[in-house]
């Protein structure tokens, strides 16, 4: 990017001064941010102040919008009828899987999972709901099932015509492309403000929120699977003379079925991991128990109903995916099938009892808190030493660093960075973000939350790393872990509070080991596959070239896996943001406080609001600077430093 | 294509519902309780349905389960239970989603907004507890510092409340953050040198004085009363500048203690309009701060659920409770 001038005429060739230059220009420029630091220490700082205007404007708008919610023509005509239409469609399903009863239920489920894959889909169904019941959550779990299949409905309805257009027509595709990436990369938690404003609490309001973070997955997979139809088939059908219209249904749609159901595999996957969070805005279903369960530290109540939604999410996943393989068996059999356990079900509903048999429940809440108890207890010198040291030994310092440094300073610092890392653009635009937070007047808040990130992302990505460089050095290692990270994985983001809020009491380091949990899975299945993906003849000429296993790690797998090392980092730091913020109800303070403290009280509305600015603005940040190695079509060149 | 008729169909049914000059957010259909007790197809001969909204609390709780048990068992209604903060369940009324509010602390500028204003609710009368809000310490360290009960010397024993969340000042633990609490504009306003920090919950806050009193660990924190916990272990209140009518008007501006506070019950208009048996409980419930810690003393350490809780109680104090009785 420097480029020495030629009438100079240097001693050493051109290229390889500027090669020179290019290595310390870094070294320099972190040299010159740390002088800088300390010659402007304590200056433009920019401390919080809740009395910021903008955030008493925006509690003026939330006001006004309070007072004409009833009168104003865009609340009347518009913003009502979608919250009337959104919680009809809620109280539709909710009073239908209500009405089938349980074992109608358990009956439909099976139907569809004997439609979609044989027996053994069909037995997956029956074991998972009845599973739920005997977790004495029936109810619960209908209802938040009601709440998916609701959200999923509409993002499908919603979105696949978008991914349709998207899949056609490439200016539509770079209009809809970034808008998805920041509505993936957004924290769930800050966009439940604004929803309440217009919809109110309520089913209606949480259904668009889980349709909001459902949509993408739809949108994408629906616009892969139009554009990877082959054109010359659409081309034969065109030559014979088909319109737009007939192309579509006749030919694109019926080719791209199968990847669009995997597409609504993926939203249904999405909604589900949304569903409990909603809960915060007076949805019913299993959220409700996690959040009462958080409220009393209860972490084996808290489990339950993760248990449950991870049960749902597998009988969802396993039938829509056995769904998207096309096989071959007479129709006349499935449907049959399909007729019998429907029938069958719907039968049993009325001479079995309508709630299920309290019998038949088992009990497991008591067990797991007793482990607890007994970790409490003869841990509590080993976790609060781990608190402590995490908290003030990486913690305190780092954030003592980025409250205390000039807000331009760490706005060219994050340009200078992003910019070496990812290309002038994304230094742009993550610098953008930075100013932009600052003009919400919510730096402080926004640096300490980026502190809690910071570390949260490092430990996540050494342990991903090392468990995932385990995983795929030893296939034993790995057949042990991938159940316990699928599990993690599916698990809600938000039962993870839970058991690091009994470890590690109330604080940052908890939100921090919850995102640990949250995130390692993703890390370390990216590292494994990546390093698993190098050509075993390649790790053969280095094996026969002499080099030890530490050689072969360091000097070659790793190096010809980056790509895949560094979108896991790109995951983990995003996905830590998502959770860091949640931590906010368990004491981690700063951004996510100020959004819990939004939804819960009135004088903070406005500070809420602007933190769920922040929280997206800081998000796309963090996803810029790491992107060089997201890969991303959007991201120039994979330029790595 | 299916789909997208269903809920063309879905949407058309909600049009229709709604009156042809627009909807207001409080036609949803599901907001009246007639409506709602033939939704719920296993309410078979219920009387109706109560949304109650159940906020974060224990003692709340207690209160919840036994109006909740009484419903259910005397009146044969169906109660479901909402749980909410404090202020979405103001919300909730408008919205439709809230019929009842149990225990409700003060929140004059909410009952300006929902009931004087906009009409949505009704106070339903005091449910008989008495609240307290106030800053603890454990009171083994009143003992070592006896005049630490004076606000004005907190900033003397700051160091005391040192942790690693706190920023070098002392810290002071609070509980959710949508609890009622004035303690960021206290520490402002009364120059101390605090940070509030949040735990997160009521449990958090419990545990946190559990350990203060066995570990004899310094611990500064926000509570209140009813609370069970006062049974278990001693924690003496800090003497905040006095309450006078109206020194909390501003919420940025406090300086001075939190008031009485006689917790009383909201109910939605609606609610109240249609009256019944339900609504007739919901006012006549009136209990001691006594038999809300007995029941909540057995939700959280006698291992009862909600409803076994509420079902010892009544068994145990059927005076109280027939006089609530609509006859």
């Amino acid at each position: 990017m420097v480029a020495a001038p030629a009438d100079i005429a240097p001693p050493v060739p051109v290229a390889e001064r500027a090669q020179r230059l290019a290595r310390w220009l870094p070294a320099a420029g972190a040299v010159l941010v740390v002088a800088l630091y300390v010659a402007f220490k304590n200056t433009a700082v920019l401390p919080h102040d809740d009395d910021a205007s903008l955030f008493h404007w925006l509690n003026d708008a939330r006001d006004w919008v309070d007072e004409n919610r009833n009168t104003s023509p865009f609340f009347l005509y518009f913003v009502n009828y979608v919250r009337l239409g959104v919680a009809e469609l809620f109280t539709l399903f909710q009073t239908a899987l209500t009405a089938l009863g349980w074992p109608g239920l358990i009956g439909v489920a099976a139907g569809l999972g004997w439609l979609a894959g044989g027996w053994r889909i069909a037995l997956v169904s029956v074991v998972g709901f009845a599973g739920i019941g005997a977790l004495g959550l029936w109810d619960a779990s209908v209802d938040t099932l009601a709440l998916t299949l609701s959200s999923v409905l509409l993002s499908l309805v919603i979105g696949i015509p978008i991914g349709i257009l998207t899949g056609r027509s490439p200016r539509v595709r770079r209009i809809v492309s970034p808008v998805l990436d920041v509505m993936q990369i957004m924290p769930t938690f800050s966009y439940l403000s604004p929803i309440v404003l217009l919809f109110l609490i309520g089913p209606a309001s949480a259904t668009i929120a889980t349709m909001i973070y459902a949509i993408p997955p739809a949108i994408r997979i629906t616009a892969l699977a139009i554009q990877r139809v082959p054109p010359t088939a659409v081309e034969a059908s065109e030559s014979l003379g088909a319109t737009g219209g007939q192309t579509l249904r006749k030919v694109r749609l019926p080719m791209a079925l199968n990847t669009i159901t995997l597409g609504v595999n993926q939203t249904i996957a999405a909604a589900l991991s949304m569903v409990p969070l909603v809960a915060l805005i007076a949805a019913p279903g299993l959220g409700v128990d996690l959040i009462r369960a958080l409220a009393r530290v209860n972490v084996g109540a808290a489990l339950v109903p993760g248990i449950a939604i991870v049960i749902i999410a597998i009988v969802l996943d396993r039938i829509t995916r056995s769904a998207a393989v096309s096989r071959a068996r007479s129709s006349a059999v499935r449907w049959a099938g399909f007729a019998v356990a429907i029938v069958a079900g719907l039968a049993l509903t009325p001479v079995l009892a309508p709630e299920f048999p309290e019998q038949w429940q088992i009990q497991i809440i008591r067990p797991i808190n007793d482990v607890v108890g007994w970790i409490e207890a003869n841990w509590y010198g080993f976790t609060g030493f781990l608190n402590d040291t995490v908290a003030y030994g990486l913690l305190n310092p780092l954030q003592d660093v980025l409250t205390s440094a000039p807000w331009w300073l760490i706005t060219i610092a994050v340009l200078g960075f992003a910019w070496r890392f990812s290309g002038l653009r994304a230094g742009l635009v993550a610098a953008g973000c930075l100013v932009a937070i600052a003009a919400l007047s919510l730096w402080e808040h926004g640096m300490e939350t980026l502190t809690i990130v910071l570390v949260a992302s490092v430990i996540t990505i050494a342990v991903g790393l090392a468990l995932g460089i385990a995983a795929a050095r030893s296939r034993w290692f790995a057949a042990v872990l991938r159940p316990i990270l699928d599990a993690a994985q599916t698990m809600p983001s938000f039962s993870y509070l839970l058991p690091a809020v009994a470890l590690f009491g109330n604080g940052r380091f908890t939100a921090i080991i919850a995102s640990l949990i949250y995130a390692v899975p993703v890390v370390a299945r990216l590292v494994e596959d990546g390093v698993r993906a190098v050509p075993g003849t390649v790790v053969e000429a280095a094996r026969s070239a002499g080099s030890t296993d530490r050689q072969l790690l360091w000097k070659v797998q790793l190096p010809m896996a980056k790509s895949s090392l560094l979108l896991a980092a790109n995951q983990g730091i995003v996905m830590t943001l998502a959770m860091v913020v949640i931590g906010a109800l368990v004491g981690a303070g700063a951004l996510g406080y100020d959004v819990v403290a939004g939804i819960a009280q009135q004088e903070d509305y406005g500070k809420g609001l602007a933190a769920g600015v922040a929280l997206v603005l800081l998000g796309v940040m963090l996803d810029r600077i790491t992107q060089g190695a997201s890969g991303r079509p959007n991201s120039k060149k994979k330029r790595i430093a | 294509m299916k789909k997208l008729r269903l809920i063309a169909g879905v949407l058309v049914l909600g049009l229709g519902a709604a009156a042809c000059g627009g909807a207001k957010v409080d036609d949803n259909s599901s907001a009246a309780p007639s409506a709602n007790a033939s939704a719920g197809a296993a309410a078979a001969g219920s009387a109706g349905t109560v949304k109650m909204a159940i906020n974060a609390w224990v003692g709340y709780e207690a209160s919840a389960a036994v109006v909740d048990y009484l419903l259910e068992n005397e009146l044969h209604y169906k109660v479901e239970k909402v749980t909410l903060n404090e202020e979405p369940s103001w919300q909730g009324m408008e919205s439709g989603d809230v019929d009842v509010v149990l225990e409700n602390w003060g929140h004059d500028d909410l009952k300006k907004k929902y009931i004087e204003e906009k009409g949505v609710a009704v106070e339903a009368g005091p449910n008989g507890n008495n609240g307290v809000i106030g800053w603890y310490v454990p009171e083994w360290m009143v003992q070592k510092y006896p005049d630490i009960t004076d606000y004005k010397n907190l900033n003397k024993y700051a160091d005391l409340f040192k942790t690693s969340e706190s920023d070098g000042k002392g810290q002071l633990l609070d509980g959710d953050p949508s609890f009622v609490t004035n303690d960021e504009a206290l520490v402002k306003n009364l120059k101390l040198d605090y940070k509030v920090v949040y735990a997160g919950s009521e449990a958090a806050l419990i545990k946190a004085a559990e350990q203060a009193t066995d570990q004899q660990k310094p611990l500064l924190m926000y509570f209140y009363e009813p609370q069970w916990l006062f049974s278990k272990l001693k924690l003496v209140k800090i003497n905040l500048p006095p309450y006078t009518a109206g020194c909390d008007a501003d919420p940025k501006k406090v300086a001075c203690d939190y008031p009485a506070y006689p917790l009383d019950k909201i109910v939605s208009k609606k609610f109240a309009d249609a009256g019944g048996p339900a609504y007739e409980l919901v006012k006549n419930f009136k209990w001691t701060n006594d038999d809300q810690n007995k029941v909540a003393d057995d939700i959280t350490n006698n291992g009862l659920s909600d409803e076994a809780a509420a079902k010892k109680w009544v068994e145990a104090n059927p005076t109280i409770w027939q006089a609530w009785i609509p006859k």
